[in-house]
């Protein structure tokens, strides 16, 4: 419902200056394409992170009692603190996809700008924790020197943690490109109730990196 | 604005700019076509080494290195630069917005951009060669690939993005077949090469990826050591098999089904027949997407994979031929008390139909348990896979490239040097292949560089084979430039086909249609 009324409300507003590409018959028409392409596109994304998810599962599989010990070596706290830190983003990317939609300019630069300082801190908390791992010598399996942990195997857990974690941050780096990019634009005014296509799309990247942590952090923090 | 009679995309704007810049779908496609027949020309001639280097038994003329290298690349080029994108990003791109009758594809600028991709990655991946050459074979097994030389990783970097231009230019298609077909055009007056490449971009956006994760892994092997697929360091080396196979094998639908859904234009054309089993075809391709995902443990069955899944991955591995099957027979009831033309775009038709039945049948043979414990890595896989790949992807684009000809360049191919470029292919495919089918069978291995003098005669008969093969596809691109200028001038349908690429002139024009097209019936209501 509440996209039909959006595309209803578009076509009452459309703006003099945004004029859709000549191939589609509207700019609903364009809008629509374009998010399917989002969606299209973000499935592409869940089988590249699926395939990381299928690796974990198989050694979790074959090594369930070494995931139970390496795990202790994560810090949950920081963990939880980048959670809420995501979950907060997503809100404040919701609150600027929403004023985008009803044209507030101001607001929607504003809840932009609060998104990508959340990214920022996220990134900030994971370098934190990459720099304890790196002092304890918890690295990928060739560079792995930590004597405390027992299992044979813990190197493997630690590739799997930097490689997850470290493909999601790839993600947040180019999702802070993302947001800045359309930041921009909304500080110049580009943006209108009768097009924010680019605000929309970065928002469904947004969600899904988001998406993505939800599952990385009880995979990796609260292995029980 | 007096000659706008000839105003069509080729001359609407000139200079190499307007040409690397272009938004136009047609012009991508065609540089995407020019692209792809380079790397077609240069793995034909690691191909051309190889057969070479095999003429005489017990040393080549090369060493054994060398020829690991020449294998790697033939393998490397013709898969990712060359038949993976040959139908779908060159003539699929050209002719799928004509054919849902649409100005382009549903994002321009993205098509532009995978179009570089493609470039980029083929430029990392042939940067390599300087670097000492990489000598894993196309499929970089590990742990091998691992401790390889380090000139791998720039042909999987290489692969790697030229993964993500075949993912871009699958999810533009699947935005314009569902978002831009002409009014009028409901699915099921869908011309069956859209269905096709539907069905392929399907499994390009779901197998891709995967790809992608699988050789970004492999190169953390060699620059953090990750160890994933790596025993020394706790890993399984199994586990990349299952990974590389499990987009690997999607990969081979990803060249055939375009194929088949050329062969579905060509067939009722030059048959003057409504297609038979419209549905059934359209259908079969998404079986064949299906299956496609369930069947990549075929490529480990010695690989230590257990009894039982080994007996389930046989049983799914056959019942690719279901679908398979119903196109063939299809189009074979498409043909029948048809009034046949022996055109150019249905000789190779016939060739597709010769040599895909030997390589999906012999796909049988090596599905089959006990067999293949005898056949893995001999020479009956490489010829398997060279008529189901070359006999089956390859007479498919270049049957859909006599086809659109006309519509491309506004000229007509000399249909008498095409049938004799056929009858050479036809007759060197068969020459060279054919007897590998018996050399594996006696056991002789693939990718080595020599063999035991028993196996020489065959090895003769298939290298000078290679040439009349070799000679063949030179001498299409030979006379497809030379017509560019000598060809007769074509008419807007020369084969007077139904479908929308053909409602409009030859050349098209830059937006495709004058008028948008509107579409009331389904395009294969021949009657003669």
């Amino acid at each position: 419902m509440a996209e039909t009324q959006v595309v209803d409300h578009q076509k009452q507003q459309q703006q003099p200056h945004h004029h859709h590409a000549h191939h589609f018959i509207s700019a609903e028409a364009e809008f629509e394409a374009s998010k399917q392409g989002m969606w299209v596109f973000l499935v592409t994304e869940v089988l590249m992170f699926g395939g990381l998810f299928t690796a974990y599962a198989v050694f979790r599989g074959l090594y369930p009692d070494m995931f139970y010990e390496a795990h202790k070596f994560l810090n949950v706290k920081l963990g939880c603190l980048n959670t809420v830190i995501l979950i907060t983003s997503s809100l404040t990317m919701v609150l600027a996809v929403s004023a985008s939609q009803r044209g507030e300019k101001n607001k929607t630069a504003w809840f932009l700008a609060c998104t990508l300082m959340l990214a920022a801190g996220f990134l900030i908390v994971k370098y934190i924790e990459y720099s304890a791992k790196f002092h304890h010598g918890l690295l990928p399996a060739g560079f792995f020197h930590n004597e405390t942990i027992k299992h044979v195997k813990a190197p493997l857990f630690f590739s799997l943690y930097f490689i997850m974690t470290g493909l999601h941050g790839l993600h947040v780096l180019i999702g802070m490109g993302l947001i800045l990019w359309i930041f921009t634009r909304a500080l110049k005014g580009q943006f209108s109730s009768g097009y924010y296509t680019p605000v929309e799309l970065v928002g469904f990247y947004w969600h899904f990196v988001d998406l993505v942590w939800i599952y990385l952090f009880p995979l990796l923090y609260l292995v029980g | 604005m007096s000659d706008t009679q000839t105003m069509h995309y080729l001359n609407q704007t000139t200079g190499i700019w307007s040409w690397l810049k272009t938004l136009d779908h047609k012009r991508i496609g065609l540089m995407y076509l020019f692209t792809v027949l380079i790397f077609f020309l240069v793995g034909g001639v690691f191909a051309l080494l190889i057969r070479w280097n095999l003429f005489y038994p017990n040393h080549g003329f090369v060493e054994a290195n060398t020829y690991n290298k020449f294998f790697t690349y033939h393998g490397a080029i013709m898969v990712f630069l060359v038949i993976i994108p040959a139908i779908p990003a060159t003539l699929g791109n050209f002719m799928l917005p004509l054919l849902v009758g649409a100005k382009d594809v549903a994002f321009p600028r993205l098509n532009l951009f995978s179009y570089y991709l493609f470039v980029l990655g083929a430029l990392i991946a042939l940067a390599s060669l300087f670097f000492g050459g990489a000598d894993t074979g196309w499929t970089f097994y590990t742990p091998y690939s691992i401790r390889a030389s380090s000139s791998m990783i720039f042909v999987v970097l290489g692969a790697f993005v030229a993964g993500f231009s075949s993912i871009l230019t699958a999810l533009n298609f699947i935005i314009t077949i569902h978002k831009l077909r002409a009014p009028g055009l409901t699915l099921g007056r869908l011309p069956l090469f859209c269905w096709a490449v539907y069905a392929t971009s399907i499994i390009q956006i779901l197998a891709t990826p995967v790809l992608a994760i699988t050789l970004l892994l492999l190169v953390f092997e060699q620059v953090f050591k990750i160890g994933i697929f790596d025993p020394k360091l706790g890993g399984d080396a199994v586990l990349f098999q299952h990974f590389f196979w499990f987009y690997s094998h999607p990969a081979v639908y990803i060249m055939i089904l375009p194929a088949m859904g050329v062969i579905s234009e060509v067939v009722p054309v030059f048959s003057r027949k409504p297609i038979f089993g419209y549905k059934a075809i359209a259908m079969s391709s998404f079986g064949i997407a299906l299956v496609a995902f369930i069947v990549w443990g075929h490529h480990l069955f010695v690989s230590g994979q257990s009894e039982l899944a080994n007996f389930i991955f046989s049983l799914l591995t056959m019942s690719v031929a279901v679908p398979t099957g119903v196109k063939v027979f299809s189009w074979l009831a498409t043909m029948y008390k048809g009034s046949i033309h022996f055109n150019a775009p249905f000789l190779y038709v016939l060739g597709f139909l010769e040599l895909f039945s030997i390589g999906g049948l012999t796909g049988v043979f090596l599905a089959t348990l006990a067999l293949d414990v005898h056949l893995t890595d001999t020479y009956f896989v490489v010829a398997h896979f060279h008529f189901v790949m070359v006999g089956g992807a390859i007479m498919g684009f270049f049957s859909g490239l006599h086809y659109w000809y006309p519509k491309i360049c506004g000229k007509m191919y000399s249909e008498k040097s095409a049938l004799i470029a056929f009858v050479l292919i036809i007759i060197g495919f068969n020459v060279t292949f054919f007897p590998q089918f018996i050399l594996g069978a006696q056991g002789m291995p693939r990718r080595y560089w020599t063999y035991l003098p028993e196996f020489t005669l065959l090895n003769q008969i298939s290298t000078v084979g290679s040439w009349m093969l070799g000679i063949g596809f030179v001498y299409v691109v030979y006379y497809l430039l030379r017509d560019l200028k000598k060809g007769e001038k074509a008419t807007a349908n020369p084969w007077r086909a139904l479908t929308l690429e053909w409602q409009t002139t030859s050349p098209p024009p830059t937006e495709n249609f004058v008028k948008t097209p509107v579409v009331t019936e389904w395009p294969y209501e021949y009657r003669e």
